[in-house]
């Protein structure tokens, strides 16, 4: 199968190394670029089975025509402004761990750069630590451990649920972003770490004006990679009681009496939603990987 | 400083340097005076660039002494940005900066690290690429030059930040045959205006031209050296014999 693009992405390969050849530089890796074939994309029909899904499933109800029951679709029409609401909850827990996560994991990575072996050290060891810890973990470590409220000086500023979850899911951005943001970093040649020394720029100026603007473009594909996975990975927060789309979601079905009938179009709803948000982002990254798949 | 015109602009003295086991430079020793021109050339491998590096601290050093302009190098206090500033140095592979351009990639370290006037320095910068050859490319990127283009926005890089002497590691190697002239009369022009320079090249006619003397070195030690037509007329020990009789 996909025999044309395994072409295509090999002759890209091909091409590459001629022109390295040719100019004689020194071979810039490439961002690791991933096959066009990749079954784990989403892809636009993904969309359109959930959403004949939804549409499907409320049928039944039409021909049904009970007195006593409510139509599935008004049913599901009716909680839909609810749904939503949770739903941009989510939104705004996966863009908040995404930010708090991308600061403090750049900051973890420049730290496992640092002069100072100390630093290094626990830069290094807090990168691997929470990358390799299963992020619902982490999650109720969040809960559990961080007070309700916290006191500094006279001033209470409360930690609520929502908060505490977006604190536990930038943990694992945090490693994971550090992760990134060390791929990005050695992909460069030393060569542009010991020119900008050699022309007496400090460390500082050197990492964020020579080495960081070069970074980022390579970085930005798996970054956005990352950002999918957290927005997915927010209905953790229903396990912990959050009040985001999945956690409405059970609360709408439990106030219709449970009805078994409901299950299927509700919850493909909550995947369409999810799918409408992720797969624009998707698409992109390919986009951004083909860009920057070559660059000299 | 208690430095002056009459000492050498970059003085060594048994110089040793070891990549942990492997020791790469055996007691080395070199005066360089200002204005001169000297050329290391000798067998790959045998640690023409790592000795480069250590005159801007690019390697650290185990033992002995680089003093540049009087300012010891093998000093733990040693301030290495004050050290670079005067140090200029152009690599084999160029190196610049891919996501600026020629222009920007030659202003950087004026403005970002002597502070200086944006409009001065782009006067500057101008100059530069005017005493290169290279006007009308200003404002394009490196991936848009050819190597030997490349290799001058470099030395005018270098050249922007003012320097007292300039290192050139093997910066024709990797140039295409046709583009390596243009290098080597940029360098030749600055040789000519009294810069001090130290270079390391396998371009034999090139060194015996313009170097005032020529060192050969050999696994970490200088075996011999001498002004150019001395050197290449009258070697005497048997390894540059064995050298200059396979590359002439
Ligand atoms: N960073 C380094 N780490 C370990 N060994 C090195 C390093 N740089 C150079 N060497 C070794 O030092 C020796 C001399 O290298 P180099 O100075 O580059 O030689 P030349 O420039 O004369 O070809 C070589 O054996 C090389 O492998
Ligand atoms: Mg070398």
């Amino acid at each position: 199968m996909g025999t044309g693009l395994e072409n295509t992405w090999i002759w890209g390969v091909r091409d590459m190394t001629m022109k390295q050849t040719k100019n004689n530089v020194l071979p810039v890796m490439m961002a690791p670029r991933s096959r066009p074939t990749d079954p784990f994309r989403l892809k636009a029909w993904h969309g359109l089975i959930l959403a004949s899904i939804v549409v499907l499933a409320s049928i039944p109800a039409f021909a049904a025509e009970e007195p006593a029951k409510a139509s599935i679709f008004d049913v599901l029409v009716r909680w839909m402004p609810l749904l939503l609401e949770g739903f941009v909850f989510n939104v705004v827990i996966s863009i908040s761990a995404m930010a708090i996560g991308t600061i403090t994991g750049a900051a973890l990575r420049l730290g496992q750069i640092s002069l100072n072996g100390a630093v290094r050290k626990f830069a290094w060891v807090t990168t691997q630590f929470f990358r390799n810890a299963p992020w619902l973990v982490l999650l109720f470590f969040a809960m559990f451990l961080l007070p309700f409220e916290i006191k500094i000086g006279g001033l209470t500023i409360p930690l609520p649920d929502w908060l505490k979850a977006i604190f536990g899911l930038s943990l694992p951005v945090m490693a994971n972003v550090s992760e990134i943001v060390r791929g990005g970093v050695v992909s460069l040649p030393s060569g542009q770490w010991e020119a900008a020394e050699s022309l007496a720029f400090s460390r500082t100026q050197v990492l964020w004006r020579i080495i960081l603007p070069q970074c980022v473009k390579r970085m930005l594909p798996p970054w956005m990679n990352l950002y999918s996975i957290l927005t997915m990975a927010t209905v953790l927060a229903s396990i912990v009681g959050v009040s985001e789309m999945m956690t409405l979601t059970g609360q709408a079905l439990a106030a219709e009496g449970g009805r078994s009938d409901l299950l299927i179009p509700f919850y493909s709803f909550v995947l369409l939603m999810f799918f409408i948000y992720c797969y624009p982002i998707a698409r992109w990254t390919i986009r951004l990987e083909k860009k920057f798949a070559v660059i000299n | 400083m208690t430095w002056s015109d009459d000492q050498p602009m970059v003085s060594i003295k048994d110089l040793h340097k070891s990549f942990g086991a492997l020791e790469v430079l055996k007691g080395v020793s070199m005066d360089v005076m200002k204005g001169e021109v000297i050329c290391i050339i000798g067998p790959s491998g045998s640690g023409k660039s790592t000795l480069i590096r250590c005159i801007n601290a690019l390697n650290d050093i185990q033992q002995g002494s680089i003093l540049v302009e009087g300012r010891e190098v093998n000093d733990h206090k040693l301030d290495k940005l004050e050290l670079r500033k005067k140090v200029g140095m152009v690599f084999q592979q160029y190196n610049l900066f891919p996501h600026k351009t020629a222009l920007e990639n030659i202003m950087m370290a004026p403005l970002l690290v002597l502070k200086q006037e944006k409009a001065e320095v782009e006067k500057l910068a101008r100059q530069l690429i005017k005493k290169v050859r290279l006007e009308g490319k200003e404002d394009n990127y490196p991936g848009e030059l050819s190597g030997g283009q490349q290799q001058r926005v470099a030395i005018a890089r270098s050249l922007a930040m003012n320097p007292d002497v300039m290192l050139f590691d093997e910066v024709t190697a990797a140039l295409d045959p046709e583009t390596v002239n243009e290098v080597l009369s940029a360098i030749k022009e600055l040789a000519q205006d009294g810069m001090t320079c130290m270079l390391v090249t396998h371009e034999m006619a090139f060194a015996r031209e313009i170097a005032d003397h020529i060192y050969f070195t050999d696994r970490g030690v200088i075996v011999e050296h001498g002004p150019p037509d001395t050197f290449f007329d009258d070697a005497k020990d048997p390894r540059t014999i064995e050298f200059l009789g396979q590359i002439l």
